[in-house]
């Protein structure tokens, strides 16, 4: 990202023109407009509706797109490690709540379009507020002060009623009437194309940010905060513009947010949602400016679909989890990249049959895990449920012994070959790398 | 001789109950080159660390173009004018070569924590860090991570950071440090080169390099000048032989002449 960033600076920006930025930009634009149509392959021809389930996992991923590349403006960029992310999500959320119901009562004709903007401010405002404590420091205590500031607002929001609600929370209306373009908003489609507006405008925003001095500066305190000193910036006032606007976007996040469900708990400010910032960014990959936006399209729907298959959801995302930050730190984002020079020296096909040769034991490592968790799951929650765990009408009962020996040798077996052909993909790739430094070296 | 462009007056610093700079006095005339010379935990780069701002001076005044300047943060003493290098290499190890130089020409060029200029549009910004590129030869490896880079390339784009700002005074410690003869010869062209018309100092243990560049030599030992002069009044003095050497018998020149 950061080299196209550097062959552009050179070249006049006028010249380059809309053909340049198509070139450029593609995969956002492919992206969007995937966005835009995705809800019609799901349209109800007989009932005139789209499918709610799919509008609302759909309006997920765009707030959890803008929620985890506003984390990642810390994470990442900044090399902050922040425990307190949503903690700015939420305010932004509530602020909106509060500012949505004054608008619905009459206080202010303020068009539902810009209420976004609102949230941005006021996770702004508050950014600023917390940043002020929390950027004095950087790394573990950076760490440590957002945990305590998460802790801190959970706290307040059970504690202070008239702005949080309590434990019900602020719930509002998002018709409150007033539109710029006479819409209601009232069925949820209208509040999805909303969401995949303000993420489209969000994405840009911070994306352009990665480009100016400020941008550039976080990454420079990243990697060397002392040499930034002696080249005059103030690395804490870096950190703390960088909170502010991370705060910004956390707060746009969190006015979708109220915009979708029309109700804000604690919830939203409470550490679960923090995690999941971090889940979804490290996953997803932060070193890659697109990688969180992997990470909030993979992790949504792994909580949407998988929880609605599994009772054992969270645990499927923490061994994903632990095994990114285990073996691909650089997260998916990474992996991709990884690739970059091999297929830029047209060698991809190389790695094809390797990677092939993974296929057979990852899926027998899947199924005997997955078997594994589901057999667990169903000896307590299932059967305190009244559940049976059912494969294709076969009812396994999860007292046997049977399953879990299936299990076991699957896992065994599936670990066993999986080894042998990631040494396979270890020598293809080794060889593939070095045919394509030697040329490099010669020159 | 014109008013000094650093100045320090019986600066002292203490680390805990440990002393390791007992009273130093030091002008340095604007546009000279200074050298500060001596044996293996003199302090020399705590002084540096001292004039930088990188640690507070326990007493004592030290002044920049006639400004106080001991107990500002470094930033501050950076955007007066003061630039420097560090003995171990200090650089931005994950971002490019490019991108190195450019972050150490923005702050003097008035971006300051601007989130609303695109660094792609900056023409005269952009101009500036090619041709400072160029004057430290690393054009070839502009879209290289610094961290990928060489020793001495990684020495190179030091030196490039450290002057990018256009500070007129510059500390460079023990810039020569860990090159080959080669190398180092290639360093002090380049210095001589970039530093032309600044007033630089720096800290060396190469003694052909220091009587190379240095209009001036200092001599630390033990937290003390001993000695500070011309070069060629230096290499007689019978002082600092004793004190650099060791022995006063060891006149046959191995490390001073």
């Amino acid at each position: 990202m950061s080299e196209s960033a550097v062959r552009t600076a050179t070249r006049p920006l006028a010249a380059e023109g809309a053909a340049g930025l198509l070139r450029r930009e593609w995969p956002w634009l492919a992206a969007l407009t995937f966005a835009v149509i995705v809800p019609w392959f799901f349209f109800d021809w007989t009932t005139g509706r789209h499918s709610g389930f799919i509008v609302s996992v759909l309006s997920q991923i765009g707030i959890m797109i803008i929620f985890a590349l506003s984390y990642n403006m810390l994470m990442g960029q900044a090399g902050l490690l922040s425990f307190g992310h949503a903690v700015l999500l939420g305010l932004g959320g509530y602020v909106t709540a509060h500012v949505v119901t004054a608008a619905k009562g009459g206080a202010f004709p303020l068009p539902l379009e810009l209420t976004p903007l609102v949230g941005g401010l006021g996770g702004f405002g508050f950014a600023i507020v917390l940043g002020y404590f929390a950027t004095k420091q950087r790394a573990t205590a950076f760490a440590m002060i957002t945990l305590g500031i998460g802790e801190l607002i959970t706290s307040c929001a059970l504690m202070f009623q008239t702005f949080f609600g309590g434990e019900g929370g602020v719930s509002t209306n998002r018709m409150t009437g007033h539109s710029l373009f006479g819409l209601g908003y009232g069925p949820p489609i209208q509040v999805y194309y909303l969401i995949v507006a303000w993420t489209a405008v969000s994405v840009a925003a911070m994306l352009l940010l990665t480009r100016t001095p400020l941008g550039r500066m976080a990454n420079a305190c990243r990697d060397n905060f002392e040499r930034a000193q002696f080249v005059g910036y103030d690395p804490r006032m870096v950190r703390f513009v960088q909170f502010a606007l991370s705060g910004f976007f956390a707060g746009i996040a969190g006015a979708l947010y109220t915009l979708t469900y029309e109700i804000v708990t604690y919830d939203t400010v409470a550490a679960p949602m923090s995690a999941n910032a971090l889940l979804m960014t490290y996953i997803g990959g932060v070193g890659v400016f697109a990688g969180p936006v992997v990470g909030a399209v993979l992790v949504v729907l792994l909580q949407s679909w998988v929880s609605l298959l599994s009772n054992s959801w969270l645990v499927y995302a923490g061994v994903l989890f632990i095994l990114m930050v285990t073996f691909a730190p650089g997260g998916l984002a990474g992996l991709v990249m990884m690739h970059q020079p091999i297929w830029r020296a047209g060698r991809l096909g190389r790695l094809a049959g390797p990677y092939l040769r993974l296929l057979g034991p990852v899926l027998l490592v899947l199924v005997g895990f997955v078997l594994a968790v589901e057999l667990c799951s169903f000896l307590t929650i299932g059967t305190a449920q009244g559940k049976t765990l059912t494969l294709s009408r076969i009812t396994i009962d999860p007292h046997g012994g049977p399953p879990w020996i299936v299990a076991g040798l699957l896992l065994a077996a599936g670990g066993l070959w999986l080894r042998h052909a990631m040494r396979g993909l270890a020598t293809a790739w080794q060889a593939v790398t070095e045919e394509i430094k030697t040329p490099e070296l010669r020159a | 001789m014109s008013a000094p462009a650093l100045h320090l007056s019986d600066v002292q610093k203490n680390f805990g109950p440990t002393p390791v700079i007992l009273g130093v006095s030091l002008d340095v005339s604007a546009g000279s080159r200074h050298a500060i010379i001596g044996p293996n935990g003199a302090g020399k780069t705590t002084l540096f660390n001292l004039i930088s701002g990188r640690f507070p001076v326990t007493t004592g005044r030290i002044e920049l173009h006639g400004q106080r300047i001991d107990g500002l943060p470094p930033h501050e003493i950076n955007r007066r004018g003061l630039s420097r290098s560090f003995q171990v290499t200090s650089i931005f190890p994950r971002m490019t070569v490019f991108e190195n130089i450019r972050c150490g020409l923005l702050w003097s060029r008035g971006y300051r924590y601007s989130f609303w200029h695109l660094l792609g549009g900056q023409r005269a910004l952009n101009d500036a860090a090619a041709r400072l590129l160029a004057d430290v030869n690393l054009e070839a490896r502009r879209d290289v991570p610094a961290g990928l880079l060489s020793y001495a390339e990684q020495r190179a784009l030091e030196i490039g950071i450290t002057i990018a700002g256009g500070a007129d005074t510059v500390l460079l410690d023990e810039p020569t440090a860990g090159m080959s003869r080669s190398e180092a010869d290639h360093a002090v062209a380049l210095i001589r080169r970039i530093t032309a018309g600044k007033t630089l100092v720096m800290v060396e243990h190469d003694m052909s390099v220091v009587f190379d560049l240095a209009d001036v030599v200092t001599v630390l030992v033990y937290g003390q000048v001993i000695a500070s002069g011309p070069p060629a009044e230096i290499r007689a003095n019978r002082a600092v032989q004793d004190a650099y050497l060791g022995a006063p018998a060891a006149g046959s020149g191995v490390g001073i002449a």
